[in-house]
């Protein structure tokens, strides 16, 4: 009982609302969003569209397990952690490249944290949710 | 010196990736390890020789004053030497002894901990690091005891042992703490010079604390019953830890002690006491044991004693005996575990009462075997013999008071002693062969070296003891006592009491061991004394202690999340109501509070409508779409306050948890009414949540009471874009102030994605199995 509505909805949604998570996740330091809140939004886009295509479905989109994104994530933001210790500077201090680039805004360590982030929290999401449906029903 | 104690630890780790070669025949390559730092250690033995301490100290945790400082006087070197020395035919004994095992790598890992441990405790400058690997040495040798551990008597006896010393390690630590205390210092050097632990009024403290570290871990009355129990692992280990090293760390930690907290009536009577009392205890305790393993243990219990005991008498002449007794002991009782291992190994039993005749299909064993019991029994020309002189010699020449009985002692307990190590290494082996052991071969050469080597040596030893003597007993002493003393040890002390004394021993110890002959019925009458031993006394308490947790268990983790809650949430209201009650009046300013908004009425009508549905409907997803409702009219009110980013992260989250929970709901039973629940539950759950919300309304107008502090506020505000170049305060503090926080909030996303994960992978992996 897939609903056609929700087909045609979400086949749209799933590109928008990956953009809008990016879109949160870059303005995030100046304005509301962030890292944790555009990888809930983007794993948001990823169930809505499970809900109307089945879990499988979704899956092949990822092409990987979500699970992967794990390391992934925390290897980015372990990696901007360290990344000022190459510079005789302590870990975690912030750099900054001088220059803005258009679209992105500011580019610096923080980014990068906040990029992985956000890998971390969809796919923390959505191994749990799709672990849950794929070995439960 | 930092490095060499690291190797073993270096080695054991390399086993965990390097492990499947070992297990072939690289396993003898092995016993290199103790093999080359016996070598480096003897290398520093001239240098030891001329009064010289080595002192080498690496910073660790110098704001606690805990520092990687070691010391090599006497008394470690010659435990040092011990333990690579005997670790180096163990590893070669054990690689042929266990060849093929399934675990081989794990077993040599152990091994190499251990070692590393020993080697780190006797090295020690520092108390607090000689206290750590302490304790490593009680956790390595609860793996090695309960190696086997498909056997439950196996798993038992390791948990006996780690239980009893590890409490033994709380005491230590205590009584190093008060030490530290009182002398403000750590470190042992500094403590050799210090006097005031003497005189202070916690001194009688301190003394139980260490004598109970010390005795539970070498075994002494009434603490000894582990020893036996540890007996379960396999023989190449009762070798090394019971009778040769980890035993004899609590022999150590007294010498160590002797000059700092020694000297007075409390520590002597007291060691001569315990020390006494164990070895001749154990001492008549081995004369009824059938197996040989657990002769052998309560023999080793009772040199213990016997170590004890002349550290108690504390005179010169006593610490020489020491650390002769020391060597010899290790010799001996090494070697004899090892020929036991053997005859297990060939014959499949222990029983003495079985065993006979083995000399004509094991002869080099049973050289070995003769060798190391000659030494035990002290016959001339054995390193024994002049072991067992210097004991006789000690007794004598304590206070005449005191001396006859002392003597008597040593000589009772010696000749239980006699009989016992003739027992064990030449009882097995005369007499008629029995038809069953007359098809064994003799082993490998790597399993039957190390027993007789063991065995040599104490010969060669008791032939020309002055070179021991000068090159490792004499810096015993002078570490023990602290002074320099000047002895040269001899084979012949010429006819007097002492040789008397000697000789009576051996004629009586073999009177003994022609007389008693071991056997069941005696066995299970030593055994029906069971119910007034220590351990029948601390089996009783454990089993109350385990009665007491597991009713706590049932009563605080009963596995319901509701009766967790309930717990949580009085608590939390005790706290508060603690608080509020000591914070004074409580006020509210009217003039000060801002007026409520339409949309704010109206989104809190929703919320308690939401959470009404919730309480009232009997369809769990009713009741998941109620408390999704409270998310969003929560998230509402937090975008009028003007908070943005909880408003969104609130919005997802609530909408992730809906999904969570309608995915969910399919394993949950139907929401039907709990078995159980009645009118005065309901009634207590009300009476508690309403309690709850009332005091967390009162501690949010109490906030409102208190002025804040808009220090921190400021800061970040000042900061954010200045330092950190961003205008948004929530996401700067998140990814940059409080960085180290958030990566770690996201390490346990991460795991707690793989604990659902791999909960529920496992759960079908195990289900499709049936």
């Amino acid at each position: 009982m897939r609903s056609i509505l929700l087909q045609a909805a979400s086949r749209y949604l799933l590109p928008i609302l990956l953009i809008f998570s990016i879109f949160l996740l870059l303005r995030g330091h100046y304005y509301p969003g962030g890292g944790f809140v555009g990888g809930l939004v983007a794993a948001i886009a990823f169930v809505l569209h499970s809900f109307a295509f089945g879990t499988t479905a979704t899956m092949q989109i990822l092409k990987y397990k979500p699970l992967s994104l794990i390391p992934i994530g925390l290897g980015i933001a372990a990696l901007s952690m360290f990344v000022p210790l190459l510079f005789g500077l302590p870990v975690m201090t912030g750099l900054w490249y001088e220059e803005s680039i258009p679209v992105i805004g500011m580019v610096g360590t923080a980014l990068f944290f906040d990029i992985g982030v956000y890998l971390v929290v969809v796919g923390v999401v959505l191994t749990i949710l799709f672990t849950i449906s794929l070995n439960t029903h | 010196m930092l490095f060499i104690i690291l190797s073993g630890f270096f080695v054991a780790c390399m086993l965990l990736p390097a492990g499947k070669y070992i297990k072939e025949r690289l396993s003898y390559l092995l016993s290199l390890l103790p093999l080359s730092l016996f070598i480096y250690f003897a290398s520093y033995i001239p240098q030891i020789m001329n009064g010289n301490v080595l002192l080498e100290s690496t910073e660790w945790i110098p704001s606690l004053g805990v520092n990687a400082s070691f010391r090599l006087d006497g008394l470690s070197l010659l435990f040092c030497l011990l333990i690579t020395g005997i670790g180096f035919l163990v590893f070669l004994y054990s690689a042929s002894y266990l060849k093929g095992h399934k675990y081989l790598d794990r077993f040599y890992a152990y091994l190499c901990l251990f070692m590393a441990a020993m080697l780190g405790m006797v090295l020690s400058d520092n108390i607090l690091l000689l206290f750590v690997f302490w304790e490593l040495t009680s956790i390595t040798s609860f793996f090695l005891i309960g190696f086997n551990n498909d056997s439950k008597e196996s798993r038992k006896s390791a948990l006996t042992a780690l239980s009893i010393t590890g409490l033994g390690g709380f005491f230590l630590m205590a009584g190093l703490i008060i030490i530290s205390h009182i002398t403000g210092t750590y470190s042992v050097q500094e403590l050799l010079g210090s006097h005031e632990i003497k005189n202070n009024a916690l001194y009688p403290l301190v003394l139980i604390f260490i004598f109970i570290g010390a005795f539970t871990k070498s075994a002494q009355f009434p603490f000894h019953f582990w020893l036996p129990g540890a007996m379960k692992a396999p023989t190449p280990v009762s070798a090394y830890l019971h009778s040769a090293t980890m035993v004899k760390a609590g022999i150590f930690l007294l010498a160590r002690f002797s000059p700092i907290l020694g000297g007075t009536t409390e520590w002597s009577y007291s060691l001569m006491g315990i020390g006494a009392f164990t070895m001749l205890y154990a001492a008549v305790h081995s004369l009824f044991r059938t197996d040989l393993k657990a002769m052998l243990a309560y023999s080793t219990i009772s040199a213990l004693g016997v170590m004890v005991f002349l550290i108690g008498i504390g005179t010169e002449v006593a610490f020489i005996a020491l650390a002769t007794f020391v060597v010899v002991h290790a010799l001996y009782k090494a070697a004899l575990f090892l020929i036991t291992g053997i005859i297990d190994h060939e014959t499949g039993t222990r029983d003495i009462t079985k065993l006979a005749g083995l000399k004509k299909v094991l002869l080099p064993v049973y050289i070995a075997g003769v060798l190391a019991a000659l030494s035990s029994a002290g016959l001339p020309f054995t390193f024994g013999f002049i072991g067992k002189d210097l004991i006789y010699e000690a007794t004598l020449n304590t206070a005449s008071s005191i001396a006859i009985y002392l003597t008597i002692l040593a000589v009772a307990t010696n000749l239980c002693l006699v009989a016992a190590g003739f027992m064990a290494g030449i009882k097995p082996f005369t007499g008629r062969l029995p038809e069953e052991f007359s098809s064994i071969r003799l082993p490998h050469i790597a399993i039957w070296l190390p027993p007789l080597f063991l065995g040599l040596s104490g010969f060669v030893l008791g032939c020309f003891p002055a070179v021991i003597g000068d090159a490792l007993i004499s810096p015993v002493v002078n570490s023990i006592a602290g002074s320099s003393v000047q002895f040269h040890l001899k084979i012949w002390h010429g006819f007097n009491t002492v040789l008397i004394l000697s000789m009576a021993t051996l004629a009586l110890g073999s009177i003994v061991y022609y007389v008693n002959k071991p056997s069941a019925g005696k066995l299970s009458f030593i055994t029906n004394y069971q119910n007034v031993s220590p351990q029948y006394f601390y089996t009783w308490l454990a089993k109350k202690f385990y009665n007491l947790s597991e009713w706590y268990t049932s009563i605080m983790h009963n596995g319901f999340l509701r009766s967790y809650i309930l717990k949580i949430v009085v608590f939390a209201q005790l706290l508060f109501i603690y608080e509020l009650v000591r914070g004074g009046p409580i006020y509210l300013d009217y003039s000060k509070l801002s007026p409520i908004s339409v949309y704010e009425g109206a989104t809190v009508l929703f919320l308690i409508a939401g959470l009404f549905i919730t309480l009232t409907t009997s369809s769990r997803l009713t009741a998941v779409i109620g408390t999704s409702v409270t998310g969003y009219a929560i998230c509402l009110l937090f975008l009028y306050f003007s908070a943005p980013d909880l408003a969104i992260t609130q919005f997802t989250i609530d909408t992730l948890t809906v999904v969570l929970f309608v995915l969910v709901l399919f394993n949950l039973p139907p929401f039907i009414k709990f078995p159980g629940v009645n009118k005065p539950i309901i009634i207590r759950d009300i009476a508690v949540s309403l309690s709850f919300g009332l005091i967390m309304a009162v501690v949010a107008i109490k906030v409102l009471q208190v002025p804040t502090s808009i220090e921190s506020s400021n800061f970040y505000g000042t900061y954010a874009y200045t330092l950190a170049k961003g205008k948004n305060v929530v996401n700067v503090i998140l990814v940059d102030f409080r960085g180290l926080d958030t990566m770690f909030e996201i390490v346990v996303l991460a795991i707690a994605a793989i604990g659902v994960y791999s909960l529920l992978k496992l759960r079908l992996k195990s289900s499709e199995k049936e």
